[in-house]
């Protein structure tokens, strides 16, 4: 279980976090939500230990994240960030093969052991066909998967995923919507999602965070968190938030800002 | 083993990939391009003045005192041709880790200001001198090892943050100011200067591998040879900082000693070539490009292979400016310059 407790982080001096207070629960497809700004990156980058807390606790299985060395905490929590530019022309397998980093000691190489979790990473996210092109001249949606596929390589419980989708064409995220719900589902892969896509996190999530501000505003079952109310509170928009019967979750549609 | 065996292109399919091709890849590139450096070596201090034959070099019939080809292979050519090959492998080595380190293709080992230090260093040596040796050691090596150590320890202490990673940005920032920096003190030097004196100063920006003895290229092994062992504990890291700080940290890397590591080690190698041959400029971006476009971009051969091919193209550069214009030798660093300027400007051309 991987849970933030009370903490409180800043960025120069104004408040980026204040007391928020979130449980992962194992196997759990957590949805962060909120608007521009309001931490859901600064909480995901605390979850899995590249930013350290002001106040507060981060605890791995009743571990201080503080205690754990960077390769022990790799090893249980991996990040799927925004967006990924390398610096330099890899493959997507030399990509990939990245996630074993953890995995092995500073002179090792990576064995058959490794090599077959790659290519089985790369084949659950449908991008066994480019494992030798060029990560730079991949589209998008492809790029994303191949990031993902990096992470799911690095054999992790935890897999904290920003914005996943956000760069994507309508096709491309509902292609990786389905890939996240399969892994949750089928690898038991332990997820939080930050996201802005509220049909998505309705479609995905068991359950919900909502930061606004640096504050939590509301947590709890998609179902229960996800009302008009609190997207009005939540962004200023009036919308509406009906099941949809053919999608088979909640909708939400936007009507108006209200402020 | 030829160069076009080593390349990347039809050869990384998927089963190139196997379980050993990291080991296999590497034993090839290092035995592949370790005989191209090591024939380069050998063949380089043939060419010259006077005519020298391999066989009579090597013929054992004779003593060393009545070989006169011997003599002038080991004694006359072969310091010239170490120097080339250490400074061209250290400072090929230094540009792939700032590369990686500053995530930018265009860096170089002077980028952050090593190179002004040295300069400066030696500049101040060569216009007030008193003329201070430490045992062999001559004083212009000295200064500028300082100066390039100073320089990288300013660097250093400004983008260093307790705890956390370095920013590239004023890691950049400092480099290129301190670059500017010692270029305006250097210019007051020289103002200061006469006109021996400047010349001595021009000659030894141009940069020069004429060592004159083995000692000098001994003296600066130790900083070498640290520098490259702290290469070797770098590839993998510098595969993920190349990917991005965040990429690198959530995959286990250690990215604020992962980046004083390689900060150190390319300073040290960049301090130690620098004061052994005057700043040679392009050798630290020309080859780790050529590099990448044979065997790929994986540090972890990139790195050995640029050392290789670093320490292969610096002896063959040196080769030509000795023989281009004969009996007049041209500086060294002119002949990396005049091939590395038009490259530089097409590397920015193909990437746009």
């Amino acid at each position: 279980m991987l849970r933030a407790d009370g903490v409180s982080f800043r960025y120069g001096a104004s408040f980026s976090l204040a007391d928020v207070s979130v449980d992962v629960a194992p196997g759990s497809l957590t949805g962060l939500l909120g608007p521009n700004g309001c931490g859901k990156t600064t909480l995901l980058k605390l979850m899995c230990g590249v930013l350290r807390p002001h106040s507060g606790a981060l605890t791995l299985d009743e571990r201080p994240l503080s205690a754990l060395t960077r390769r022990e905490l790799a090893r249980h929590v991996a990040l799927v960030p925004q967006e990924t530019h390398p610096a330099f022309d890899y493959t997507v397998m030399e990509m990939v093969l990245m996630g074993r980093h953890p995995h092995l000691g500073t002179f090792q190489v990576e064995g058959p052991a490794d090599l077959a979790i790659a290519r089985e990473s790369l084949a659950a996210t449908g991008t066994a066909h480019l494992a030798d092109r060029n990560y730079m001249t991949l589209s998008g949606g492809e790029k994303q998967r191949v990031v993902i596929a990096g992470a799911l390589a690095q054999a992790t419980e935890i897999l904290l995923l920003d914005e996943p989708t956000a760069s994507l064409d309508l096709g491309y995220q509902l292609q990786v919507g389905a890939l996240l719900a399969r892994l949750n589902r089928e690898r038991k892969v332990t997820m939080v999602l930050a996201t802005h896509d509220l049909n998505l996190a309705a479609s995905l999530c068991d359950r919900l965070v909502l930061l606004r501000s640096g504050r939590v505003l509301a947590r709890g079952p998609t179902a229960d968190v996800l009302t008009g109310l609190m997207v009005q509170q939540l962004y200023d928009v009036d919308a509406d938030v009906q099941f949809h019967q053919r999608a088979g979750h909640l909708t939400v549609i936007p009507v108006r800002r209200t402020r | 083993m030829s160069v076009s065996a080593l390349r990347r292109g039809p050869l990384r399919s998927a089963d190139q990939a196997d379980s050993s091709s990291i080991r296999a890849r590497l034993a090839a590139t290092v035995a592949g391009y370790g005989a191209l450096a090591a024939a380069t070596c050998l063949l380089a201090p043939l060419v010259g003045s006077t005519h020298i034959s391999l066989t009579r070099v090597f013929d054992r019939s004779i003593p060393f005192a009545d070989n006169v080809d011997a003599q002038i292979f080991f004694v006359a050519r072969m310091p010239r041709v170490l120097s080339g090959a250490v400074v061209g492998a250290a400072l090929a080595s230094a540009g792939v880790v700032m590369q990686a380190l500053l995530r930018n293709p265009l860096a170089t080992p002077f980028t952050l200001g090593v190179s002004a230090g040295a300069a400066l260093g030696a500049i101040l040596v060569i216009t007030f001198s008193t003329a201070v040796t430490l045992g062999a050691l001559s004083p212009v090596p000295l200064a500028s090892l300082g100066g390039a150590l100073f320089a990288a320890a300013i660097v250093y202490v400004l983008a260093t943050r307790p705890g956390r990673a370095m920013s590239t940005s004023v890691l950049l920032l400092a480099g290129v100011t301190l670059n500017s920096f010692f270029s305006a003190l250097i210019l007051f030097v020289q103002y200061m200067a006469d006109f021996t004196q400047t010349y001595r100063t021009v000659r030894w920006l141009m940069g020069d591998l004429d060592v004159g003895s083995f000692g000098p290229i001994v003296a600066s092994l130790p900083l070498v040879v640290i520098a490259f062992a702290m290469f070797a504990m770098l590839p993998r890291s510098l595969n993920l900082l190349s990917v991005g700080v965040d990429a690198a940290s959530t995959r286990g890397v250690d990215v604020a000693r992962t980046q004083r590591l390689a900060f150190l080690s390319a300073s040290l190698a960049t301090s130690a070539a620098v004061s052994l041959a005057g700043p040679i400029g392009f050798v630290g971006i020309i080859v780790p490009h050529l590099v990448r476009l044979m065997v790929g971009v994986d540090h972890r051969i990139v790195l050995p292979a640029s050392a290789l091919v670093g320490a292969a193209f610096l002896v063959a550069c040196d080769l030509v400016a000795r023989t281009m214009l004969a009996p007049v030798e041209v500086p060294v660093g002119v002949v990396t310059a005049m091939l590395g300027g038009p490259f530089f400007l097409w590397l920015l051309v193909r990437r746009s």
